[in-house]
């Protein structure tokens, strides 16, 4: 909301430094976003009188103009064309400076001295929308009144200070110049004075004799006024009042419409004018709007109308789209001789809806949807007649229409000052608290000793003990309130065990070089294509959003692999060459499609690796060091085939037989899809099972007391049977005895067969009770050998 | 003999001086003091000399011995030494070759929610949290945010359905927290959220938060101030001065908005704080007593504080970074800055 400084000022005494009002203010609860001041630069241009216009000799187009600028006769040349002798202008003396900042000085035009500037409007920083046409292009003419000699910036109101308050959704009232007013008058404790409203009502007619008014929706419109305006002459508005418009972002258009914006930002009621002439049975229906059924808008836009919208129609059509935008048929224009004004009350949600559907904004819907109090319109409409009539621009019938179905009262709250000090902390006593309330516009009354506080209808979001706390401790100063810690009951500060761990898992993984990413939770639903995902894979069963903000970010990521693609991608192609990252994030699972109850949140954890130290036992030894910090022993790496992983270099990840994710090297054709030339290792684990199965328990065996004893165990197999069967077998044979098996030596080559490697195992036997003796060693590892070469078709090697 | 015995020192003495290996000394060890050595073929003669002339020679012979024995084993010593010093010269490396650091780094977002968690947890807090996507209830309705309500236009909503959305805020976890558990209560709620809002520099649809809730029975405004201000003090520094600015959120009564003075002009007014001094850091407020009664408390027996801080504002203002879009980019020579 932008005030004119000077407006504000015809309702609250206020003479305070800018830097301090905007500071108080904004502490009150008026936030303040901007400060712009006007016609600063402006200097040195006064009022003139034309006394005398000559062609200049030499010249076609130049005119040498005597101007009388109070104390002096000054020459000036010009080539405006819209002046006369007589007229009062602009001048620019020698040394002034125009909007912009450029300088004005005595030059000669051809052999003639100019001693100044005729300025015309946009040269004053003065919006030229609502001037004649032959202003727009000439010099502006001022009003015969104008003062010769005087300083023009005073004149137009040129110098002013334009606050830019950021007004909260509940606070409506305050979108209105009184409203910021009664808020200053609060803070600063100083009066406010409203305007006085005294009307004359010169027409013979009454209005309630020349029009009708229903409202067919009271649901949607809680009250509608109209008064009735004859006579009606469409001229320019006075400058002052296109200035303040100005000031206040709104452009001026002719005295009628003029005036009705100048009351909506005086007052905060959006106003609007019918031409009378052009509502067919001279009446108005509020109505909603039928299907089928359009307007053209003030705007020159056809629109189609719905039952969901609340239209203002007369006998036939639809004259306006309540609360939003006039019909163009029934607008104002230099023949209107006779015009209905409106000043009505629409239901916020309604006018908020159709805004939107329509894709329509304006000054007056964008104060509707916010809820406006039904008391202003009748007050609004006489401010309105009272300025028609004081700018002689047309002759107010008498009485007015009024169709107020029910009316709204003021709300009552009872007033507990010990309650109020309460909630705050502190100890401010009730005649202050009074005094804040009742400057906010809010009276007190007592009824049997109780005091009440009566809210004013403009303040309905008001409505219990909580607001008044509000209103009264922002106006005592949030900053004067005491800053304590909460008494009474304890309660104990924790993190939980799955944070903890969660932690240890990114402390961990930054250990060994990974860095952390963050990547968004929506995704393109092309990713699934992207990383070979079949047509019957539930990964694709993903959520999709109903209003996304692109195709690329339109379903909730059912899997983070093609998130990690992606930065993988992304910092390759910043010619980053060795790559680590982790994601620990969330995956949304649906339990059916369309969702019809909340999905399923799973954590996941991502890792990805590239560059010259990557391989896939490198992604294993990280995943196994997790593992091992978080004293998960029973887990297994199994061989496995997965769509979006190299079909050789896949492990599924098992725990306690649980499955748990998935480690490889991605699949040559995802790559392709990503545009990757390096190998990428990536592997996802189910964060949720890991934080699960971590363990924090710590239990102390005994040291081993007795001597441990080593065999190797050297045998040739088939180069794909997996080592990891041959280590299983070997512990399970070896039971208690077998303490560890090492894999230490794979060798394929000129000794071996093609197609079969060499393995060669270390055991280390240990009984907890005894010192084993060799006997009992060989005897058990004399089972493993024959056990293990007749199982996996083995040679043994000495 | 006496003469003998003195030739010989004289000899093994000069032998000693000039050995320049282990293996030498070795060799002159067995030469002069061995079991067949000089020293014992001279002392076979002991047994000729009359018994008075046993006991000064027998003493000068021990005396020899043990000075020949003094003089081996100190150039056993230097030999060593020399030894070692020579194999330490050889072992000469480039101290100044750089070494191959390889760490990894926790993203600025998760180092900021470290930092507020450990705060929080140390002012009595424990930490909760909640679905992203989220019912209307929980996010706005329960919240004192019915439909219609004019505050829904602040925040762009990403639906699925017409009842299931992407969550604006963290603030639904403040209700589904008080559904399920009775005051006092004293939890904060970090999550990520979504608005509607397209990707600029200080705007992304996705972001972070951290929620706040203090339940209590005798809850002051006074109370949300003190616990903030302890906040933005072990959050910013001991000198940051911190102002609460009335606000509106729907569910909290009143409201306010979190100031502290500039970090990067300490007030003086700069481009970062848009010349006010001050920058916003988070909104906080009452709980409204409409949200209470929405979750079974009574208004009349218990209230509370609320609060909401955006992380990664918070980590652009501490970080001084300049570009929001810098956190889902994933750059690495971004995050190892960190």
């Amino acid at each position: 909301m932008l005030v004119s400084l000077k407006w504000l000022k015809d309702y609250v005494n206020i003479d305070d430094e800018i830097s301090s009002f905007t500071e108080r203010m904004t502490m009150s609860g008026s936030n303040v976003e901007g400060i712009e001041r006007l016609g600063k630069d402006i200097d040195k241009i006064v009022i003139g009188r034309i006394e005398k216009i000559e062609r200049h000799p030499d010249a076609d187009k130049l005119l040498i103009v005597q101007v009388d600028i109070g104390d002096r006769l000054i020459q000036v040349v010009t080539a405006a064309a819209n002046i006369k002798e007589k007229d009062l202008v602009p001048v620019a003396m020698d040394g002034a400076v125009i909007h912009g900042g450029k300088q004005i000085s005595t030059v000669k035009f051809k052999g003639v001295n100019s001693s100044g500037m005729l300025c015309s409007a946009a040269e004053l920083g003065f919006d030229d929308h609502g001037l004649p046409e032959d202003m727009k292009k000439g010099i502006m003419i001022l009003p015969q009144d104008a003062p010769v000699g005087k300083n023009i910036k005073e004149f137009l109101e040129l110098e002013d200070t334009v606050i830019d308050f950021e007004i909260t959704p509940n606070r409506p009232d305050c979108l209105s110049i009184i409203g910021i007013a009664r808020e200053t008058a609060a803070t600063y404790r100083i009066d406010l004075n409203m305007p006085e409203i005294i009307l004359k009502e010169e027409a013979d007619e009454n209005a309630r004799d020349m029009a009708k008014i229903t409202i067919e929706a009271p649901d949607l419109c809680k009250r509608y006024v109209a008064r009735i305006i004859k006579d009606v002459r469409i001229e320019p508005s006075p400058l002052w009042m296109q200035r303040r418009l100005q000031a206040c972002g709104i452009r001026s258009i002719n005295n009628i419409v003029d005036i009705t914006n100048y009351v909506m930002l005086e007052l905060g009621q959006p106003l609007h004018a019918f031409d009378y002439d052009k509502l067919e049975g001279h009446s108005i229906i509020v109505r909603r709007g039928r299907d089928s059924e359009g307007i053209v808008t003030l705007d020159g836009v056809y629109r189609l109308l719905s039952d969901d919208m609340l239209v203002i129609a007369d006998e036939n059509k639809p004259v306006g789209i309540a609360g939003i935008m006039g019909g163009e048929e029934s607008e104002i224009n230099s023949s209107t001789k006779c015009i209905l004004l409106e000043s009505a009350n629409f239901v916020g949600p309604c006018i908020r809806r159709t805004s939107r559907k329509l894709g329509l904004r304006s000054e007056a819907a964008m104060r509707f949807e916010k809820g406006l109090d039904p008391e202003l319109c009748k007050t609004a409409a006489d401010r309105a007649c009272q300025l028609i009539e004081k700018l002689g621009a047309g002759k107010v019938a008498k009485g007015y229409i009024d169709v107020y179905p029910e009316r709204v009262n003021p709300r009552k709250i009872v007033l507990k000052p010990d309650k109020i000090n309460h909630a705050l902390g502190t100890e401010i006593p009730k005649d202050e608290m009074v005094d804040i309330l009742e400057r906010l516009g809010i009276r007190i009354e007592k009824d049997a000793g109780c005091s009440f506080a009566i809210i004013p209808t403009f303040r309905a979001d008001i409505a219990r003990e909580a607001d008044l706390v509000e209103e009264v401790g922002r106006i005592y100063g949030y900053d004067r309130l005491p800053s304590t810690l909460p008494k009474g009951d304890a309660t104990r500060g924790k993190i939980e065990t799955p944070i903890r761990v969660s932690c240890t898992i990114k402390q961990i993984l930054a250990d060994l070089g990974y860095s952390e990413v963050y990547t968004y939770s929506f995704v393109s639903p092309r990713v699934f294509d992207r990383m070979n995902v079949p047509a019957d894979s539930p990964l694709r069963r993903a959520i999709a959003l109903m209003n996304p903000l692109s195709e690329e970010q339109s379903i909730m990521r059912t899997t983070l692999i093609p998130n990690m693609l992606d930065v993988v991608a992304y910092n390759l192609n910043q010619k980053i060459e060795e790559i680590r990252l982790y994601e620990t994030g969330t995956v949304y699972i649906p339990k059916e499609l369309p969702l019809r109850e909340l999905p399923c949140e799973k954590k996941k954890l991502t890792i990805g690796l590239c560059g010259k130290q990557a391989d896939f036992y490198e992604l294993k030894k990280t995943i196994e060091t997790l593992f091992a910090v978080l004293k998960i022993r029973l887990y297994e790496f199994a061989q496995y085939r997965h769509f979006a992983f190299h079909p050789g270099r896949c492990a599924l990840v098992l725990m306690d037989g649980e499955e748990i994710g998935i480690a490889g090297e991605i699949h040559p054709d995802v790559m392709e899809n990503y545009d990757i030339n390096s190998r990428v290792y990536i592997c996802e684990l189910d964060m949720d099972i890991l934080l699960k199965k971590a363990s924090t328990d710590i239990k102390f065996t005994d040291l081993p007391r007795y001597p441990a004893s080593s065999r190797d165990l050297a045998i040739v197999v088939e180069e794909r049977l997996p080592a990891g069967n041959i280590i299983r077998t070997i512990t399970d044979i070896g039971n208690d005895l077998v303490e560890k098996v090492e894999l230490f030596d794979i060798y394929t080559g000129d000794q071996i067969k093609k197609g079969f490697k060499s393995l060669a195992f270390s055991l280390t036997y240990r009984a907890k009770d005894r010192t084993l003796t060799d006997e009992e060693i060989n005897q058990v590892n004399n089972r493993i050998r024959e056990k293990v070469a007749k199982e996996f078709n083995g040679v043994l090697r000495e | 003999m006496e003469e003998q015995l003195i030739l010989l020192k004289q000899r093994a003495l000069h032998d000693l001086a000039e050995s320049q290996s282990l293996d030498e000394l070795n060799e002159l060890r067995i030469k002069f003091l061995g079991k067949k050595g000089e020293l014992t073929q001279i002392l076979k003669g002991l047994t000729l000399l009359s018994p008075d002339e046993r006991p000064a020679i027998g003493k000068l012979a021990n005396e020899i011995k043990e000075e020949i024995e003094r003089e081996f084993s100190r150039k056993n010593f230097d030999i060593k030494q020399q030894l070692k010093t020579k194999k330490m010269e050889e072992e000469w490396i480039d101290v100044t070759i750089p070494s191959k650091v390889v760490i990894g780094h926790k993203h600025p977002l998760t180092l900021i929610l470290d930092e507020i968690r450990e705060i929080f947890v140390g002012l009595g807090y424990e930490v909760a949290e909640g679905p992203e996507i989220e019912l209307d209830y929980y996010n706005f309705e329960a919240l004192n945010t019915p439909k219609d309500h004019p505050a829904r236009d602040i925040q762009d909503t990403f639906y699925i359905t017409d009842e299931i959305l992407l969550r604006t805020q963290t603030s639904p976890v403040q209700i589904r927290t008080m559904e399920k558990r009775k005051p006092p209560l004293k939890i904060i709620a970090p999550g990520r959220v979504y608005r509607s809002d397209a990707v600029d520099a200080t705007h992304s649809p996705m972001f972070h938060q951290v929620e706040g809730l203090t339940i209590g029975e005798h809850i002051t405004m006074g109370d949300l101030k003190g616990t903030l201000e302890a906040f933005a003090r072990e959050m910013f520094g001991k000198d940051r001065k911190a102002r609460f600015r009335p606000h509106y959120f729907p569910f909290t009564e009143p409201s306010a908005e979190m100031d502290i003075s500039c970090i990067a002009c300490q007030g003086e007014g700069c481009r970062i704080c848009k010349f006010t001094g001050w920058l916003e850091i988070l909104g906080c407020g009452m709980v409204h007593p409409n949200v209470l009664e929405n979750v079974g408390y009574d208004p009349e027996k218990v209230n509370g504080f609320a609060f909401g801080l955006g992380i990664e504002r918070i980590a652009m203002l501490k970080y001084g970074i300049n570009d929001m879009r810098l956190f889902y980019e994933n750059n690495l020579r971004f995050l190892e800055q960190f």
